[in-house]
Protein backbone atom coordinates (compact mmCIF):
# COMPACT_ATOMS: atom_id res chain seq x y z
CA UNK A 1 0.00 0.00 0.00
CA UNK A 2 1.44 3.75 -0.87
CA UNK A 3 0.99 6.80 0.91
CA UNK A 4 0.21 9.08 -1.34
CA UNK A 5 0.46 11.82 0.98
CA UNK A 6 3.61 10.55 2.36
CA UNK A 7 5.08 10.67 -1.17
CA UNK A 8 3.80 14.09 -1.82
CA UNK A 9 6.02 15.17 1.44
CA UNK A 10 9.26 14.13 -0.06
CA UNK A 11 8.26 14.87 -3.70
CA UNK A 12 8.56 18.42 -1.67
CA UNK A 13 11.87 17.98 0.33
CA UNK A 14 13.16 16.10 -3.32
CA UNK A 15 12.15 19.11 -5.05
CA UNK A 16 13.60 21.71 -2.39
CA UNK A 17 16.73 19.50 -2.50
CA UNK A 18 17.57 18.39 -6.21
CA UNK A 19 15.69 20.29 -8.17
CA UNK A 20 18.77 22.74 -8.62
CA UNK A 21 21.03 19.59 -9.55
CA UNK A 22 18.32 18.67 -12.08
CA UNK A 23 18.43 21.73 -13.77
CA UNK A 24 21.88 21.96 -14.51
CA UNK A 25 22.22 18.44 -15.30
CA UNK A 26 19.31 19.16 -18.03
CA UNK A 27 20.96 22.38 -19.34
CA UNK A 28 24.04 19.71 -20.14
CA UNK A 29 21.82 17.56 -21.93
CA UNK A 30 19.77 19.42 -23.80
CA UNK A 31 21.92 22.37 -24.22
CA UNK A 32 19.48 25.20 -23.06
CA UNK A 33 18.59 26.92 -20.14
CA UNK A 34 14.82 27.95 -21.26
CA UNK A 35 14.56 23.80 -22.17
CA UNK A 36 15.65 22.91 -19.36
CA UNK A 37 13.81 25.13 -16.68
CA UNK A 38 10.93 24.03 -18.19
CA UNK A 39 11.86 19.87 -18.43
CA UNK A 40 12.49 20.32 -14.56
CA UNK A 41 8.76 21.58 -14.16
CA UNK A 42 7.21 18.84 -16.38
CA UNK A 43 9.49 16.11 -14.91
CA UNK A 44 7.98 17.08 -11.14
CA UNK A 45 4.61 17.60 -12.73
CA UNK A 46 4.98 13.69 -13.73
CA UNK A 47 6.51 12.78 -10.35
CA UNK A 48 3.72 14.41 -8.47
CA UNK A 49 1.01 12.43 -10.57
CA UNK A 50 2.63 8.74 -10.87
CA UNK A 51 4.68 8.38 -7.83
CA UNK A 52 1.22 8.65 -5.33
CA UNK A 53 0.09 5.92 -7.50
CA UNK A 54 3.02 4.03 -8.72
CA UNK A 55 5.37 4.02 -5.38
CA UNK A 56 8.95 6.55 -5.56
CA UNK A 57 11.23 5.13 -7.91
CA UNK A 58 14.91 3.70 -7.11
CA UNK A 59 16.58 6.64 -7.62
CA UNK A 60 14.61 9.69 -7.53
CA UNK A 61 17.09 12.09 -9.27
CA UNK A 62 17.81 10.11 -12.73
CA UNK A 63 13.87 9.09 -12.65
CA UNK A 64 13.39 13.04 -13.01
CA UNK A 65 16.51 13.73 -14.91
CA UNK A 66 15.12 10.92 -17.87
CA UNK A 67 11.08 12.28 -17.70
CA UNK A 68 12.30 16.03 -17.66
CA UNK A 69 14.91 14.71 -20.76
CA UNK A 70 11.76 13.06 -22.56
CA UNK A 71 9.14 15.93 -22.35
CA UNK A 72 11.75 18.20 -23.48
CA UNK A 73 12.00 15.98 -26.24
CA UNK A 74 8.09 16.06 -26.29
CA UNK A 75 7.94 19.73 -26.43
CA UNK A 76 10.40 20.45 -29.24
CA UNK A 77 8.31 17.99 -31.42
CA UNK A 78 4.79 19.57 -30.47
CA UNK A 79 7.07 23.14 -31.41
CA UNK A 80 8.23 21.77 -34.62
CA UNK A 81 4.93 21.74 -35.82
CA UNK A 82 6.15 25.88 -36.53
CA UNK A 83 10.09 25.57 -37.22
CA UNK A 84 11.45 22.76 -39.05
CA UNK A 85 14.65 23.61 -37.12
CA UNK A 86 13.50 22.27 -34.07
CA UNK A 87 12.77 19.23 -35.43
CA UNK A 88 15.84 17.86 -36.40
CA UNK A 89 16.87 19.05 -32.80
CA UNK A 90 14.22 16.78 -31.03
CA UNK A 91 15.15 14.09 -33.46
CA UNK A 92 18.71 14.10 -32.29
CA UNK A 93 17.78 14.32 -28.73
CA UNK A 94 15.97 11.57 -29.60
CA UNK A 95 18.48 9.41 -31.18
CA UNK A 96 20.91 10.14 -28.49
CA UNK A 97 19.87 8.97 -25.07
CA UNK A 98 22.72 9.54 -22.41
CA UNK A 99 24.31 7.16 -21.00
CA UNK A 100 23.06 6.00 -17.25
CA UNK A 101 26.95 6.63 -16.53
CA UNK A 102 26.48 10.33 -17.90
CA UNK A 103 23.85 11.16 -15.12
CA UNK A 104 25.68 9.35 -12.06
CA UNK A 105 26.60 11.43 -9.08
CA UNK A 106 30.16 12.18 -10.19
CA UNK A 107 28.47 13.90 -13.55
CA UNK A 108 25.40 15.53 -11.33
CA UNK A 109 28.55 17.46 -9.22
CA UNK A 110 30.16 18.48 -12.72
CA UNK A 111 27.10 19.54 -13.85
CA UNK A 112 26.48 22.01 -10.35
CA UNK A 113 29.84 23.59 -11.09
CA UNK A 114 29.03 23.86 -14.58
CA UNK A 115 26.03 25.77 -13.83
CA UNK A 116 27.64 28.08 -11.09
CA UNK A 117 30.90 28.71 -13.08
CA UNK A 118 28.38 29.89 -16.46
CA UNK A 119 26.24 31.77 -13.81
CA UNK A 120 29.47 33.71 -13.23
CA UNK A 121 30.96 34.24 -16.54
CA UNK A 122 32.69 37.29 -16.76
CA UNK A 123 31.27 37.58 -20.64
CA UNK A 124 27.97 38.45 -18.49
CA UNK A 125 27.69 41.71 -16.56
CA UNK A 126 28.33 41.82 -12.66
CA UNK A 127 24.71 42.24 -12.30
CA UNK A 128 23.92 39.35 -14.53
CA UNK A 129 26.39 37.46 -12.71
CA UNK A 130 24.76 37.87 -9.05
CA UNK A 131 21.15 37.53 -10.55
CA UNK A 132 21.98 34.47 -12.45
CA UNK A 133 23.47 32.81 -9.37
CA UNK A 134 20.58 33.42 -6.99
CA UNK A 135 17.62 32.05 -9.74
CA UNK A 136 19.44 29.41 -11.61
CA UNK A 137 21.96 28.14 -8.90
CA UNK A 138 20.48 28.88 -5.56
CA UNK A 139 16.54 28.86 -6.85
CA UNK A 140 15.36 31.96 -5.78
CA UNK A 141 12.55 34.01 -7.29
CA UNK A 142 13.29 36.81 -9.52
CA UNK A 143 10.38 38.83 -6.67
CA UNK A 144 13.36 37.44 -3.82
CA UNK A 145 16.10 38.64 -6.23
CA UNK A 146 14.33 42.28 -6.72
CA UNK A 147 14.02 42.53 -3.08
CA UNK A 148 17.53 42.00 -2.05
CA UNK A 149 18.38 44.38 -4.64
CA UNK A 150 15.93 46.87 -4.21
CA UNK A 151 14.91 46.80 -7.59
CA UNK A 152 11.87 45.77 -9.49
CA UNK A 153 10.86 41.82 -10.61
CA UNK A 154 10.43 43.25 -14.19
CA UNK A 155 14.40 44.54 -14.27
CA UNK A 156 15.65 40.97 -12.57
CA UNK A 157 14.16 39.10 -15.28
CA UNK A 158 15.16 41.35 -18.21
CA UNK A 159 18.71 40.72 -16.44
CA UNK A 160 17.96 36.93 -16.53
CA UNK A 161 17.16 37.25 -19.91
CA UNK A 162 19.60 39.06 -21.53
CA UNK A 163 21.76 36.95 -20.01
CA UNK A 164 20.62 33.44 -21.11
CA UNK A 165 20.41 34.79 -24.67
CA UNK A 166 23.74 35.83 -24.61
CA UNK A 167 24.87 32.71 -23.37
CA UNK A 168 22.87 31.00 -26.70
CA UNK A 169 24.33 33.55 -28.80
CA UNK A 170 27.69 34.25 -27.86
CA UNK A 171 28.47 30.14 -27.13
CA UNK A 172 29.22 30.54 -23.77
CA UNK A 173 30.14 26.62 -23.16
CA UNK A 174 28.45 24.73 -20.38
CA UNK A 175 32.11 24.00 -18.48
CA UNK A 176 34.36 23.53 -15.41
CA UNK A 177 37.07 25.80 -16.68
CA UNK A 178 40.70 24.79 -17.36
CA UNK A 179 43.17 24.69 -15.00
CA UNK A 180 44.99 27.91 -17.01
CA UNK A 181 42.28 29.65 -16.59
CA UNK A 182 40.62 28.55 -13.16
CA UNK A 183 42.20 30.67 -10.29
CA UNK A 184 40.76 34.06 -11.75
CA UNK A 185 37.14 32.20 -12.59
CA UNK A 186 37.31 30.59 -8.71
CA UNK A 187 37.73 34.46 -7.86
CA UNK A 188 34.41 35.36 -9.46
CA UNK A 189 32.16 33.09 -8.00
CA UNK A 190 33.69 33.68 -4.75
CA UNK A 191 32.84 37.25 -4.93
CA UNK A 192 29.48 36.63 -6.44
CA UNK A 193 28.67 34.63 -3.45
CA UNK A 194 30.00 37.19 -1.21
CA UNK A 195 27.76 39.66 -2.57
CA UNK A 196 24.86 37.49 -2.17
CA UNK A 197 25.60 37.02 1.69
CA UNK A 198 26.58 40.92 2.14
CA UNK A 199 23.42 41.82 0.57
CA UNK A 200 21.57 39.11 2.80
CA UNK A 201 23.77 40.08 5.91
CA UNK A 202 23.59 43.84 5.51
CA UNK A 203 21.42 45.10 3.15
CA UNK A 204 22.41 48.39 1.69
CA UNK A 205 19.13 50.00 1.98
CA UNK A 206 15.64 49.29 3.41
CA UNK A 207 13.69 48.59 6.10
CA UNK A 208 14.81 45.40 7.41
CA UNK A 209 18.29 44.64 9.17
CA UNK A 210 19.17 41.52 7.59
CA UNK A 211 17.12 39.32 4.86
CA UNK A 212 18.15 35.64 6.36
CA UNK A 213 16.82 33.61 2.86
CA UNK A 214 19.27 35.51 0.65
CA UNK A 215 22.35 34.91 2.98
CA UNK A 216 21.81 31.44 4.46
CA UNK A 217 21.53 30.60 0.30
CA UNK A 218 24.77 32.00 0.11
CA UNK A 219 26.03 29.84 3.22
CA UNK A 220 24.52 26.57 0.97
CA UNK A 221 26.21 27.70 -2.18
CA UNK A 222 29.85 28.60 -0.10
CA UNK A 223 29.65 24.80 1.63
CA UNK A 224 28.43 22.94 -1.90
CA UNK A 225 31.49 25.07 -3.50
CA UNK A 226 34.13 23.64 -0.44
CA UNK A 227 32.42 20.01 -0.79
CA UNK A 228 32.98 20.04 -4.70
CA UNK A 229 36.24 22.06 -5.22
CA UNK A 230 38.23 22.59 -1.93
CA UNK A 231 40.62 25.31 -1.82
CA UNK A 232 42.03 27.74 0.80
CA UNK A 233 39.99 30.96 -0.10
CA UNK A 234 36.70 28.69 -0.48
CA UNK A 235 36.85 27.86 3.02
CA UNK A 236 37.96 30.96 3.74
CA UNK A 237 34.83 32.53 2.58
CA UNK A 238 32.46 29.84 3.96
CA UNK A 239 34.75 30.80 7.37
CA UNK A 240 34.11 34.41 7.31
CA UNK A 241 30.40 33.74 6.17
CA UNK A 242 29.66 31.64 8.59
CA UNK A 243 31.26 33.21 11.47
CA UNK A 244 29.32 36.43 11.16
CA UNK A 245 26.65 34.19 10.77
CA UNK A 246 26.60 33.07 13.83
CA UNK A 247 26.01 36.60 15.52
CA UNK A 248 22.82 36.60 13.42
CA UNK A 249 20.46 36.76 16.77
CA UNK A 250 22.71 39.05 18.82
CA UNK A 251 22.86 42.01 16.16
CA UNK A 252 19.15 42.81 16.67
CA UNK A 253 17.53 43.44 19.74
CA UNK A 254 14.31 42.29 20.70
CA UNK A 255 12.53 45.67 19.14
CA UNK A 256 14.31 45.57 15.75
CA UNK A 257 17.59 47.88 16.43
CA UNK A 258 20.94 47.34 15.34
CA UNK A 259 23.31 45.94 18.47
CA UNK A 260 26.91 46.58 17.46
CA UNK A 261 29.63 44.53 18.10
CA UNK A 262 31.03 44.99 21.60
CA UNK A 263 27.28 45.24 22.72
CA UNK A 264 25.96 42.10 21.66
CA UNK A 265 24.87 39.21 24.03
CA UNK A 266 27.46 36.66 23.36
CA UNK A 267 25.78 33.82 24.56
CA UNK A 268 23.40 34.29 21.69
CA UNK A 269 26.48 33.78 19.22
CA UNK A 270 25.79 30.28 17.49
CA UNK A 271 28.59 27.97 18.46
CA UNK A 272 28.03 25.12 15.65
CA UNK A 273 28.58 28.12 13.48
CA UNK A 274 31.18 29.26 15.21
CA UNK A 275 33.07 25.98 15.66
CA UNK A 276 32.15 24.52 11.97
CA UNK A 277 33.78 27.90 10.92
CA UNK A 278 37.45 27.99 13.58
CA UNK A 279 38.00 24.55 11.70
CA UNK A 280 37.96 26.10 8.20
CA UNK A 281 39.91 29.12 9.21
CA UNK A 282 41.98 26.98 11.12
CA UNK A 283 42.76 24.99 7.88
CA UNK A 284 42.44 27.83 5.82
CA UNK A 285 45.39 29.71 7.48
CA UNK A 286 47.60 26.46 7.58
CA UNK A 287 47.80 26.29 3.93
CA UNK A 288 50.69 27.95 1.12
CA UNK A 289 48.31 30.68 0.10
CA UNK A 290 46.12 32.64 2.51
CA UNK A 291 43.80 34.73 0.68
CA UNK A 292 41.86 37.98 1.86
CA UNK A 293 38.79 35.91 2.52
CA UNK A 294 40.85 33.55 4.77
CA UNK A 295 42.18 36.64 6.60
CA UNK A 296 38.73 38.68 6.88
CA UNK A 297 37.92 35.08 8.59
CA UNK A 298 40.43 35.05 10.64
CA UNK A 299 39.79 38.24 11.96
CA UNK A 300 36.23 37.31 12.38
CA UNK A 301 37.41 34.09 14.45
CA UNK A 302 39.16 36.45 16.84
CA UNK A 303 35.84 38.38 17.74
CA UNK A 304 34.80 34.13 18.05
CA UNK A 305 37.12 33.64 20.45
CA UNK A 306 36.53 36.14 22.72
CA UNK A 307 34.05 35.21 25.75
CA UNK A 308 33.14 38.86 26.32
CA UNK A 309 34.27 42.37 24.05
CA UNK A 310 37.20 43.23 26.73
CA UNK A 311 39.43 40.64 25.95
CA UNK A 312 39.53 40.86 22.40
CA UNK A 313 42.96 40.49 21.00
CA UNK A 314 43.40 43.98 19.49
CA UNK A 315 47.00 43.57 18.36
CA UNK A 316 46.53 40.69 16.55
CA UNK A 317 43.17 42.20 14.83
CA UNK A 318 45.29 44.88 13.44
CA UNK A 319 48.35 42.56 12.62
CA UNK A 320 45.10 40.64 10.55
CA UNK A 321 44.67 44.19 8.67
CA UNK A 322 48.00 44.40 7.74
CA UNK A 323 48.50 41.12 6.25
CA UNK A 324 44.58 42.35 4.57
CA UNK A 325 46.44 45.59 3.13
CA UNK A 326 48.63 43.82 1.56
CA UNK A 327 46.50 42.04 -0.40
CA UNK A 328 44.41 44.42 -1.05
CA UNK A 329 44.49 48.50 -0.34
CA UNK A 330 40.87 49.25 0.10
CA UNK A 331 39.91 51.92 1.74
CA UNK A 332 37.18 50.48 4.08
CA UNK A 333 39.90 48.09 5.29
CA UNK A 334 41.78 50.95 6.11
CA UNK A 335 39.11 52.35 7.96
CA UNK A 336 38.44 48.54 9.60
CA UNK A 337 42.13 48.69 10.69
CA UNK A 338 41.89 52.40 12.13
CA UNK A 339 39.23 51.31 14.30
CA UNK A 340 41.14 48.46 15.74
CA UNK A 341 44.43 50.34 16.15
CA UNK A 342 41.97 52.90 18.44
CA UNK A 343 40.76 50.07 20.63
CA UNK A 344 44.49 49.12 20.91
CA UNK A 345 46.36 52.27 21.50
CA UNK A 346 43.69 54.41 22.51
CA UNK A 347 41.20 57.18 20.14
CA UNK A 348 43.36 59.54 19.63
CA UNK A 349 45.82 57.46 17.13
CA UNK A 350 42.76 56.19 15.60
CA UNK A 351 40.97 59.29 15.00
CA UNK A 352 44.06 60.47 13.07
CA UNK A 353 43.99 57.65 10.94
CA UNK A 354 39.83 57.79 10.25
CA UNK A 355 40.89 61.61 9.70
CA UNK A 356 42.69 60.74 6.77
CA UNK A 357 39.65 58.86 4.96
CA UNK A 358 37.56 61.17 5.71
CA UNK A 359 37.25 65.05 3.97
CA UNK A 360 38.81 65.14 1.52
CA UNK A 361 39.43 61.58 1.93
CA UNK A 362 37.98 58.47 -0.27
CA UNK A 363 35.74 57.92 2.38
CA UNK A 364 33.95 60.95 3.05
CA UNK A 365 30.61 59.49 1.49
CA UNK A 366 30.93 56.56 3.51
CA UNK A 367 28.37 56.61 6.59
CA UNK A 368 30.49 53.96 9.03
CA UNK A 369 33.58 56.26 8.63
CA UNK A 370 31.75 58.78 10.04
CA UNK A 371 30.32 56.91 12.48
CA UNK A 372 33.10 55.42 13.41
CA UNK A 373 34.61 58.56 14.00
CA UNK A 374 32.40 60.43 15.67
CA UNK A 375 32.13 56.90 18.42
CA UNK A 376 35.73 57.78 18.83
CA UNK A 377 35.34 61.28 19.43
CA UNK A 378 32.34 60.47 22.25
CA UNK A 379 34.85 58.49 23.98
CA UNK A 380 37.43 61.39 23.78
CA UNK A 381 34.68 63.37 25.27
CA UNK A 382 34.56 66.01 22.49
CA UNK A 383 30.44 66.30 22.26
CA UNK A 384 29.90 68.70 20.07
CA UNK A 385 32.12 67.43 17.26
CA UNK A 386 31.07 63.45 18.12
CA UNK A 387 28.00 65.12 17.45
CA UNK A 388 28.41 66.95 14.39
CA UNK A 389 30.31 63.29 12.63
CA UNK A 390 26.72 61.35 13.93
CA UNK A 391 24.80 63.74 11.96
CA UNK A 392 26.78 63.46 8.77
CA UNK A 393 26.59 59.98 9.24
CA UNK A 394 22.69 59.90 9.61
CA UNK A 395 22.48 62.08 6.44
CA UNK A 396 24.26 59.11 4.54
CA UNK A 397 22.55 56.40 6.16
CA UNK A 398 20.09 54.54 3.73
CA UNK A 399 19.12 51.47 6.05
CA UNK A 400 16.07 52.25 8.99
CA UNK A 401 17.74 50.76 11.89
CA UNK A 402 21.17 52.26 10.90
CA UNK A 403 19.25 55.30 11.10
CA UNK A 404 17.99 55.00 14.07
CA UNK A 405 20.68 53.89 16.00
CA UNK A 406 22.56 57.37 14.83
CA UNK A 407 19.80 59.30 15.44
CA UNK A 408 19.86 57.72 19.12
CA UNK A 409 23.07 58.38 19.93
CA UNK A 410 22.58 62.02 18.79
CA UNK A 411 20.15 62.34 21.18
CA UNK A 412 22.20 60.72 23.93
CA UNK A 413 25.06 63.59 23.21
CA UNK A 414 22.44 66.27 23.66
CA UNK A 415 21.01 65.25 26.89
CA UNK B 1 31.27 29.24 -33.98
CA UNK B 2 32.99 32.36 -36.06
CA UNK B 3 33.60 35.72 -33.98
CA UNK B 4 35.13 38.97 -34.64
CA UNK B 5 38.11 39.97 -32.71
CA UNK B 6 37.81 43.81 -33.18
CA UNK B 7 41.11 45.26 -31.86
CA UNK B 8 40.88 49.33 -30.73
CA UNK B 9 43.64 51.48 -29.42
CA UNK B 10 44.66 54.89 -28.45
CA UNK B 11 46.39 56.39 -31.46
CA UNK B 12 48.62 58.19 -29.19
CA UNK B 13 49.57 54.97 -27.69
CA UNK B 14 50.89 53.97 -31.11
CA UNK B 15 52.79 58.07 -30.58
CA UNK B 16 54.95 57.58 -27.63
CA UNK B 17 56.09 54.20 -29.01
CA UNK B 18 59.63 53.96 -30.47
CA UNK B 19 60.66 52.96 -34.06
CA UNK B 20 62.49 49.39 -33.09
CA UNK B 21 58.92 48.77 -30.51
CA UNK B 22 56.96 49.32 -33.10
CA UNK B 23 58.51 47.29 -35.03
CA UNK B 24 58.89 44.33 -32.30
CA UNK B 25 54.67 45.09 -32.21
CA UNK B 26 54.43 44.49 -35.85
CA UNK B 27 56.48 41.13 -36.08
CA UNK B 28 54.59 39.68 -32.85
CA UNK B 29 51.55 40.08 -34.31
CA UNK B 30 52.47 38.74 -37.84
CA UNK B 31 53.65 35.80 -35.94
CA UNK B 32 50.65 35.29 -33.75
CA UNK B 33 48.26 35.49 -36.75
CA UNK B 34 50.54 32.42 -38.47
CA UNK B 35 50.39 30.44 -35.55
CA UNK B 36 46.30 30.76 -35.81
CA UNK B 37 46.71 30.20 -38.91
CA UNK B 38 48.36 27.03 -38.33
CA UNK B 39 46.04 25.84 -36.02
CA UNK B 40 43.19 26.53 -38.03
CA UNK B 41 41.48 29.23 -36.14
CA UNK B 42 42.58 32.17 -38.22
CA UNK B 43 39.47 33.26 -41.22
CA UNK B 44 41.46 36.72 -42.02
CA UNK B 45 43.44 39.17 -40.16
CA UNK B 46 43.98 43.09 -40.98
CA UNK B 47 45.51 45.96 -39.61
CA UNK B 48 44.51 49.72 -40.79
CA UNK B 49 45.60 52.94 -41.38
CA UNK B 50 45.11 55.51 -39.07
CA UNK B 51 41.50 57.07 -38.27
CA UNK B 52 42.96 60.06 -40.09
CA UNK B 53 42.80 58.53 -43.29
CA UNK B 54 38.73 57.74 -42.96
CA UNK B 55 36.14 58.53 -44.94
CA UNK B 56 32.45 58.03 -43.63
CA UNK B 57 29.75 57.27 -46.14
CA UNK B 58 25.92 57.44 -45.80
CA UNK B 59 22.90 57.57 -47.93
CA UNK B 60 19.76 59.67 -46.77
CA UNK B 61 17.17 60.56 -49.33
CA UNK B 62 18.58 59.21 -51.87
CA UNK B 63 21.45 61.15 -51.64
CA UNK B 64 24.92 59.73 -51.45
CA UNK B 65 27.65 61.85 -48.79
CA UNK B 66 31.11 61.49 -48.25
CA UNK B 67 32.73 63.09 -44.72
CA UNK B 68 36.00 63.09 -43.53
CA UNK B 69 36.65 61.06 -40.54
CA UNK B 70 35.56 58.10 -38.32
CA UNK B 71 32.15 57.08 -38.18
CA UNK B 72 32.47 58.21 -34.19
CA UNK B 73 34.78 60.20 -32.40
CA UNK B 74 36.03 58.03 -29.48
CA UNK B 75 39.23 57.90 -27.48
CA UNK B 76 40.18 54.17 -28.50
CA UNK B 77 39.85 53.85 -32.28
CA UNK B 78 39.32 50.85 -34.39
CA UNK B 79 42.59 49.75 -35.67
CA UNK B 80 42.03 45.97 -36.77
CA UNK B 81 40.19 43.05 -36.87
CA UNK B 82 41.12 39.28 -36.72
CA UNK B 83 38.43 36.79 -37.75
CA UNK B 84 38.40 33.61 -36.55
CA UNK B 85 36.80 30.58 -36.42
CA UNK B 86 36.35 29.14 -32.22
CA UNK B 87 35.25 26.16 -30.51
CA UNK B 88 33.23 28.91 -27.78
CA UNK B 89 33.37 31.93 -26.60
CA UNK B 90 36.23 30.92 -24.07
CA UNK B 91 38.19 29.85 -26.70
CA UNK B 92 37.49 32.82 -28.44
CA UNK B 93 38.17 35.04 -25.18
CA UNK B 94 42.07 33.29 -24.96
CA UNK B 95 42.81 33.65 -28.46
CA UNK B 96 42.00 36.99 -27.92
CA UNK B 97 43.99 37.22 -25.25
CA UNK B 98 47.07 36.56 -27.55
CA UNK B 99 46.73 39.15 -29.22
CA UNK B 100 49.73 40.98 -29.18
CA UNK B 101 47.69 43.73 -29.35
CA UNK B 102 45.66 42.96 -26.25
CA UNK B 103 48.71 44.39 -24.11
CA UNK B 104 48.40 48.12 -25.23
CA UNK B 105 44.44 48.18 -26.38
CA UNK B 106 41.45 46.60 -25.90
CA UNK B 107 39.54 43.19 -28.00
CA UNK B 108 35.87 43.33 -28.70
CA UNK B 109 34.85 39.98 -29.37
CA UNK B 110 31.75 39.58 -31.28
CA UNK B 111 30.00 36.49 -32.56
CA UNK B 112 28.97 36.36 -35.85
CA UNK B 113 25.40 36.18 -36.97
CA UNK B 114 24.47 33.94 -39.61
CA UNK B 115 22.55 36.25 -42.16
CA UNK B 116 21.42 32.70 -44.35
CA UNK B 117 20.21 30.90 -41.61
CA UNK B 118 18.43 34.08 -40.43
CA UNK B 119 17.01 34.62 -43.87
CA UNK B 120 15.44 31.12 -44.38
CA UNK B 121 14.39 30.96 -40.74
CA UNK B 122 12.09 34.45 -41.32
CA UNK B 123 10.91 32.70 -44.79
CA UNK B 124 10.09 29.37 -42.78
CA UNK B 125 8.11 31.37 -40.40
CA UNK B 126 5.94 33.16 -43.04
CA UNK B 127 5.66 30.45 -45.57
CA UNK B 128 5.79 27.17 -43.35
CA UNK B 129 5.90 23.68 -45.50
CA UNK B 130 2.87 22.31 -45.82
CA UNK B 131 2.19 18.69 -44.53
Amino acid sequence: MIDADATRDQIDSIYRAESRSVLATLIRLLGDFDLAEEAVQDAFVAATDQWPRDGMPGNPRSWLISAGRFKAVDRLRRRARFDAALDELAMRLDQHAPDPAEIDPDHVDDDRLRLIFTCCHPALSPDAQVAMTMREVCGLTTEVIARAFLTSPQTVAQRIVRAKSKIRIAHIPYEVPSRAVMPERLEAVLRVVYLVFNEGYAPSSGTSLTRPDVSSEAIRLGRLLVELLPDPETEGLLALMLLHESRHAARTSPEGELVLLPDQDRATWDRDLIAEGLTLVRRSLASDEVGPYAIQAAIAAVHADAPVAESTDWGRVVGLYDRLLVADRSPVIELNRAVAVAMRDGPEVGLELIDALVAPGPLDEYHLAHAAKADLLRRLGETSAARGAYERALDLARTEPERRFLARRIAELRS
Amino acid sequence: MKYLCIVYAEDRTFDAMSESELAALDEASLANDEELRRSGHLIVAQALQPVATATTVRVRNGRMSATDGPFAETTEQLGGFVFIEARDLNEAIEIAGRLPMAKIGSIEVRPVLDLVQTVQDRRAISDPPRP
